[in-house]
């Protein structure tokens, strides 16, 4: 018998798990909602400093229609439109109900303030002051969910595999860090909302669980992955000098209230040279900075640690203050007083467009399983817009609980023990063939990370991409079973890592093969032995697991049709 | 104690689980200028010993305020102390039930099995 039950599990606790956990519980479900941190703590929500891009149309006119223009220009040809125009057209009501459960979003002159961004057309972009959106929302979704008896938090629960039977998802099996016990959940429909990847990366902007694992999760279950070779690089994020407290995505939302020029290592302007205007504003989208400043670097133009400056030497005190007062003080706790010096940012892993395949009602080819949130692959594209990841989150988080709720009805419950036992027994086996010379798990995680920047980061070619798929192979067939795990019980975060590392490395390859299979360049896909984007290759990657084979294939981007486009 | 020389700062960190014994274990990690608390932890779990039982989530943002221990004696959030130029001993929270090494029990009662 499995140790828990529900009629809905959410798998992972961030702004797209907990709307789909509140979604789901206000449709009538029995929900379960578990975060392998603390819920409501973890993923990429609470770090988002900045701003959600939705068409309210309160700072300027604006509509629907333009916003999901400017995402699938973005996307560069890409988008799965109708998640793309799912996320344009529930945008705007999603961020009201968040005002109603307690949001502060922004105000100015009786209407909620909307910032301009990179890639919109017009001022779209909403946010909590100071630099407090991801803080904010997280304890707005927090509060909610708290208030909801339906919803069964647990915290510190890692779930390592779905059980499925006759190709349906029936529940989980999850590791209780608390305890070190495995522990079973039977439920009738289940939610991936268990965010990104960017922690394969050595440089990357991510949380402590971005290690890729909704994607592994999916590919075993049975589900296809989508567009898994779009990471997108976010160009600005810091580098030195060392500053604790801040989100190192931090200076965009400098830019997009001040400016602030992009400098190389000489102290010039330079993205003008790559084919986009900057000029001490911030107009260049993220691939095309991404791009420029890894450029300027390899040609020797770079600054001491391999990126750009940022220079807001020309802005008055009073105007730095006025615009971000306390983030100021802890700037200067960390002894950098922006009217004196530059700091130097550099393109680090900061999001994935890719992810699991799903149909607008966020279910995956898996009865029973849906996602939400970062974990969805598609609506994005080859790039993502900049404001468009909380939104999504909250978007598809909201779709994913309530269609989630209306299949789960209780008659449906399953359960298959033998399905439990295998997954078990296959995960008892780390800790018992824990090799006392092994290596320990976070250090093959480390050399994943570096292998996936050098090999397979911003810049790619076939020779470094068939290098790191080899190594992952060797990685997960010769290392893998060899690792050493402590053989502590309580919070034994070697067994957690080592589950975490199973994961990566299937999402790793995942990766690999869908950049080795894309001979071109487009959006944040950039190959240097094939610098053009390729009319052929407008099309969209699909990854599965067959036969213990990760195999991809090609597709048509879903399109809308344009009369419903418009009307939307 | 951070020398220059050596770019190196000494750790002092209480490992053990309820009803075990307690102890303390000594580190040296690389120094670098601004580095935090939690940094040095992370190496140490990287490098030396991955079985030292530590709690965060965000790393560097201070936004998930779950990486809280004893820091020479006063409650830190570690990803924002800051090494000093002394041995730095990190404990778990004393008021909390400790789970193991440097994690305690900060759970709400309705989060946990």
């Amino acid at each position: 018998m499995p140790d828990l039950s529900a009629e809905v599990l959410v798998i992972g606790a961030g702004g797209a798990g907990m709307y789909a956990a509140i979604a789901a519980a206000e449709r009538g479900s029995s929900v379960i909602l578990v975060d392998k941190g603390q819920v409501g703590r973890g993923g990429a929500t609470i770090m988002a400093q900045m701003t959600v891009a939705v068409a309210l149309g309160q700072q300027e006119p604006d509509s629907v229609t333009l916003h999901l223009e400017d995402t699938l220009r973005a996307g560069r040809g890409l988008c799965n439109e109708e998640l793309a125009a799912l996320l344009c057209e529930d945008g705007p009501q999603r961020i009201l109900e968040m005002e109603r459960w307690g949001t502060r979003w922004a105000r100015e002159s009786g209407h909620i303030k909307q910032e301009m961004a990179p890639g919109h057309s017009v001022k779209r972009c909403c946010y909590v002051d100071f630099l407090n959106t991801g803080p904010a929302v997280a304890a707005t979704l927090r509060r909610k969910v708290s208030e909801i008896p339906a919803i069964r938090r647990v915290s510190n629960l890692a779930v390592v595999e779905i059980l499925t039977h006759d190709g349906q998802a029936i529940g989980a099996i999850a590791l209780n860090l608390g305890d070190g016990e495995l522990i079973t959940i039977q439920a009738n429909a289940l939610i991936l909302a268990a965010g990104g990847l960017t922690k394969l990366y050595e440089r990357n902007s991510a949380s402590a669980n971005m290690g890729g694992e909704a994607y592994a999760l999916a590919l075993w279950a049975g589900a296809e992955l989508i567009d898994m070779e779009f990471v997108q690089f976010f160009p600005i994020g810091h580098l030195a000098p060392r500053l604790v407290g801040m989100d190192p995505i931090m200076w965009d939302p400098f830019r997009y209230k001040l400016g602030g020029k992009l400098l190389n290592g000489q102290f010039e302007e330079f993205i003008d040279r790559y084919g986009s205007t900057d000029f001490g504003q911030y107009n260049a989208t993220r691939d095309i900075a991404a791009y420029a400043i890894l450029k300027e670097v390899e040609a020797g133009r770079g600054t001491p640690h391999g990126g750009a400056y940022l220079d807001f030497r020309h802005i008055a005190e009073s105007e730095l203050r006025s615009a971000f007062g306390p983030v100021i003080d802890r700037l200067a706790a960390n002894g950098i007083d922006l009217t004196k010096t530059v700091v130097e940012v550099g393109p680090m892993a900061h999001y994935h467009m890719g992810g699991v395949r799903v149909d607008a009602s966020m279910q995956t080819r898996v009865e029973g399983l849906y996602a939400a949130g970062e974990a969805v692959g598609g609506a994005n594209g080859a790039n993502r817009l900049s404001g468009n990841a909380i939104t999504e989150a909250f978007v598809f988080g909201a779709r994913a609980g309530s269609v989630a709720a209306e299949k789960a009805k209780p008659e449906s419950g399953k359960w298959d023990e033998k399905s439990a036992d295998e997954s078990r027994q296959r995960l008892e086996g780390f800790r018992a063939n824990s090799q006392k010379n092994g290596i320990a798990p976070i250090t093959l995680q480390a050399e994943l990370q570096k292998l996936m920047w050098d090999q397979a980061g911003p810049f790619r070619t076939g020779e470094k991409l068939t290098a790191a798929l080899a190594r992952i192979d060797e990685m997960r067939e010769r290392d893998l079973p060899r690792l050493r795990i402590s053989a502590a019980v309580q919070f034994n975060l070697d067994l957690h890592d080592a589950f975490e590392l199973r994961a990566m490395l299937s999402t790793a390859e995942a990766v690999v093969r869908s950049a080795l299979a894309r001979t071109e360049s487009r959006g944040a896909h950039q190959r240097e032995d094939f610098p053009n984007t390729d009319a052929r290759c407008l099309k969209n990657q699909v990854v599965e697991l067959k036969d213990g084979e990760l195999l991809t294939r090609w597709i048509a981007p879903v399109r809308l049709n344009r009369s419903e486009a418009s009307h939307g | 104690m951070v020398s220059q020389a050596h770019k190196t700062a000494h750790l002092r960190i209480s490992r053990g689980f309820p009803g075990g014994e307690k102890h303390y274990d000594n580190f040296e990690v690389p120094y670098e200028e601004g580095m935090s608390v939690l940094d040095a932890l992370r190496w140490i779990r990287a490098h030396l010993d991955s079985s030292l039982a530590i709690r965060y989530s965000c790393i560097n943002a201070n936004a998930c305020k779950t990486c809280m221990a004893l820091v020479n004696g006063e409650v830190e959030y570690t990803c924002i102390a800051k090494l000093t130029p002394v041995i730095v001993t990190v404990e778990p929270l004393p008021k909390r039930q400790l789970i193991r090494d440097l994690v305690t029990d900060v759970i709400p009662d309705d989060e946990k099995l």
